[in-house]
């Protein structure tokens, strides 16, 4: 009788899940970043009354996505990936693919945000960022980040080969439409890292998003390379760091569907809110990444529009981060990158 | 007479139920140890040695390119035959997913396949009844790559299933298209100075923690027991703290304006504040403090269980005290030494968060690659290959510490 009782008791536990509200994990990067979503996204979405969200925080490995996908036990639901993981995850067969007849007219995205298997959620952008109690006038292109005469000091980069090696071939002189087509020959990529070697003896490595502006406040660096929201959550904790935009390299996030999700049709529910302008306009309120969801702008005011990577005059002189490129050639530039920091 | 020996054979067989009872119950009582062993260590390392040579995504998906390029000399173009058999071999495949496990494996042959594969499975099928010629017209028709033989050596090099080369790679060697191991060109050589960068940071550690912990050891050990464990509590306590906690106070106390420099710069020591993150500096310091008590508590044992009265004896006997140290009671907390030194060298060439937070570009060791190959290249046979020359590593320097010190290791 007792283990009778114990049992049906443990089959109720089991099952109440399946009565309740259904549950959505929704995994993105934390951080300054991962509470904008929350006051944009998860809140209003639960409020709603569709499902609770279990908020996790992940650092981009796509190694747990595989891992859950190859063993079949999905414990997450909807993931932000980066641009170069949404293609690959989707070739390999980690994401679901995604219906857009329930999520909304593909017509109001940025071409950009549209992927068979993701869609965007905001357009960051990786920029110099400098202290402004420190320097009056700041660096305006990667020509000037390079000048160590001019500007006296250590320069924060991101360890590894992405973006530096853009970085580096617009302070040779590359146009930013170029840049991509002069990297993709041998002869580029020498070109990039030699003028990276010019630089080595200045370069103070970061490893997370939170520490470049961190770097700038406590003096370690004059200027460094940095993710834009990260600059401007600091700007609104009162710190005094300005942006450079020019040669600025912007990119997308993506909301995926993890595929074999238990969970799927809510998760679409949740992708179809958060693509929503209102839903939007208010994230970008709270952190300076650019709407993938045009109608957003129109609802956003002009103090707001000028600090987004999106906006006319910062993304006149930026370079879109090209995903084909890096997805082709990511793995073997990284170990030309590690083998060249040995050196 | 009869009866006595009736019951020695009784007592014999009881004596024998009574051993084969114990035994038993012996490998019982150690049974939940060793399936925890099995479990989680010995069948961990076995799938990570196998995923290190295995190689099953193109031989499991370009079975009919394989054989048609079994013949071929990989200097001249491939037969047409090979780019029809590519064809069907594409076209045949079940899901995307395959196609993209067979384009991320070519691409960390070749880069630049990830896309050329992915784009001409999407653009298949190519027609039917075509001959092998219309097919490789086509092919090239639709991606002007496929006349390069890079591609194709990279198929018919990977053709069977296992493969030697992820190990090759990871001790920078290689196999050439015709089958020759080489060596990598050098701005592509990397892993053998990774290695011997982990090995070099990780001797300097345990050399640090060495010099550190041996006064203090010994100090502890010749105090009386209540102050001693005071004292330990005070070695302890960081141990207990988490280690990403102790990094990110190393940040705090050795950025530019931190505490160390702002000393120093009011100490008039220094004229500019030192650099002392994200370089060697920081990530040595770093790395001694986390793995102190590593060297304190074997050290700390022996030293308590040498008699204080063989120091003095030998002073006694006309000994000058330095010399009876080095002599008399050095030799005696050899084993300590030995435990400790070991202890902290293998625990120091597997860290990973540390010199990833305080170190830079090339202060980063084996592990952060393997971790890098894990989450973000997801090359898992690269991390295993990795995996396995770190272990192989470790083994071989295990065996030559019991060869100089002669005795198993003992934690005192």
């Amino acid at each position: 009788m007792k283990s009778f009782r114990l049992t049906a008791g443990l089959a109720a536990l089991l099952a109440l899940p399946a009565f309740a509200q259904s549950q959505l994990t929704i995994v993105n990067f934390g951080g300054a970043n991962g509470n904008a979503q929350k006051k944009a996204y998860f809140e209003p979405f639960e409020k709603s009354g569709a499902a609770k969200i279990q908020a996790v925080e992940y650092n981009g490995e796509q190694a747990k996505i595989k891992a859950m996908v190859e063993t079949k036990k999905i414990t997450w639901d909807v993931v932000e990936v980066e641009s170069p993981d949404v293609s690959r995850g989707c070739d390999e067969g980690l994401f679901e693919k995604l219906d857009y007849g329930k999520i909304g007219n593909k017509a109001d995205f940025q071409p950009a945000a549209i992927h068979e298997c993701g869609i965007g959620i905001f357009v960051w952008s990786t920029v110099m960022a400098y202290n402004g109690d420190k320097l009056k006038d700041g660096p305006q292109t990667w020509a000037d980040f390079w000048d160590t005469k001019k500007f006296p000091g250590k320069r924060g980069l991101r360890k590894g080969a992405r973006y530096n090696l853009e970085f580096a071939l617009m302070a040779d002189g590359v146009k930013p439409a170029d840049v991509y087509k002069v990297l993709a020959t041998k002869e580029g990529a020498d070109r990039a890292f030699k003028k990276l070697t010019e630089l080595k003896p200045s370069i103070q490595w970061w490893e997370a998003g939170a520490q470049p502006p961190q770097f700038l406040v406590a003096g370690d660096v004059v200027m460094t390379s940095a993710y834009n929201g990260r600059i401007d959550a600091a700007q609104r904790e009162g710190k005094n760091l300005k942006i450079g935009w020019s040669g600025g390299i912007y990119d997308l996030d993506y909301w995926t569907i993890v595929k074999g999700s238990p969970n799927k049709d809510a998760a679409l529910k949740f992708i179809a809110f958060a693509s929503s302008p209102d839903a939007q306009a208010e994230y970008a309120r709270n952190i300076s990444y650019g709407p993938t969801n045009n109608k957003a702008l129109a609802k956003l005011d002009a103090k707001v529009l000028a600090m987004l990577p999106t906006s006319p005059a910062n993304s006149k002189d930026a370079l879109q981060f090209n995903i084909k490129f890096w997805a082709d050639q990511g793995e073997e530039l990284e170990k030309r990158f590690a083998s060249w920091a040995a050196q | 007479m009869s009866a006595a020996v009736l019951g020695s054979t009784e007592l014999r067989r009881s004596l024998q139920r009574v051993e084969t009872r114990r035994r038993i119950v012996a490998i019982a009582l150690t049974l939940p140890l060793l399936i925890f062993l099995l479990a989680t260590l010995l069948v961990p390392i076995g799938a990570l040695l196998v995923r290190a040579i295995e190689n099953p995504e193109i031989a499991g998906t370009l079975p009919r390119t394989g054989a048609a390029l079994a013949g071929w000399d990989r200097k001249a173009e491939p037969p047409a035959a090979a780019f029809a058999a590519l064809a069907a071999d594409l076209g045949a495949l079940k899901e995307t997913s395959d196609a993209g496990a067979l384009a991320r494996r070519l691409n960390t042959e070749v880069a630049g396949a990830r896309s050329l594969i992915m784009g001409t499975y999407r653009a298949l099928p190519l027609g039917d009844g075509l001959s092998p010629e219309q097919s490789r017209e086509k092919m090239l028709a639709l991606d002007a790559r496929w006349a390069e033989l890079k591609y194709w050596q990279a198929i018919a090099k990977n053709a069977s299933r296992w493969t030697p080369d992820y190990l090759l790679t990871a001790v920078d060697l290689r196999r050439s298209p015709d089958g020759r191991i080489e060596q990598v060109a050098p701005d592509q050589r990397v892993f053998t100075r990774i290695l011997g960068r982990t090995f070099q940071i990780s001797a300097i550690v345990t050399l640090c923690c060495l010099l550190l912990a041996y006064p203090l050891a010994y100090w502890l050990s010749t105090l009386p027991a209540r102050k001693a464990n005071v004292l330990m509590i005070l070695v302890l306590v960081p141990f207990w703290t988490s280690i990403l906690v102790r990094v990110a106070a190393w940040i705090v106390l050795l950025q530019r304006e931190g505490l160390v420099n702002k000393s120093l710069l009011a100490l008039s020591i220094v004229d500019e504040p030192l650099t002392l993150l994200f370089n060697r500096t920081g990530v040595i310091i770093s790395m001694v403090h986390i793995l102190l008590p590593f060297m304190i508590l074997p050290l700390y044992s022996v030293m308590k269980s040498v008699p204080p009265t063989y120091l003095r004896a030998a002073v006694s006997l006309g000994s000058p005290p330095l010399a009876a140290f080095f002599r008399v009671y050095l030799p005696q907390t050899w084993p300590g030494i030995g435990a400790g030194g070991l202890l902290v060298f293998i625990l120091a060439i597997g860290y990973y968060v540390t010199p990833a937070l305080l170190g830079g570009a090339d202060d980063q060791m084996l592990s952060y690659y393997i971790a890098q190959y894990t989450n973000v290249d997801v090359n898992w046979g690269m991390a295993c290959a990795l995996g396995t020359v770190l272990l192989t590593a470790t083994l071989i320097l295990y065996a030559a510490y019991r060869r100089v010190v002669k005795s198993e290791l003992s934690l005192g």
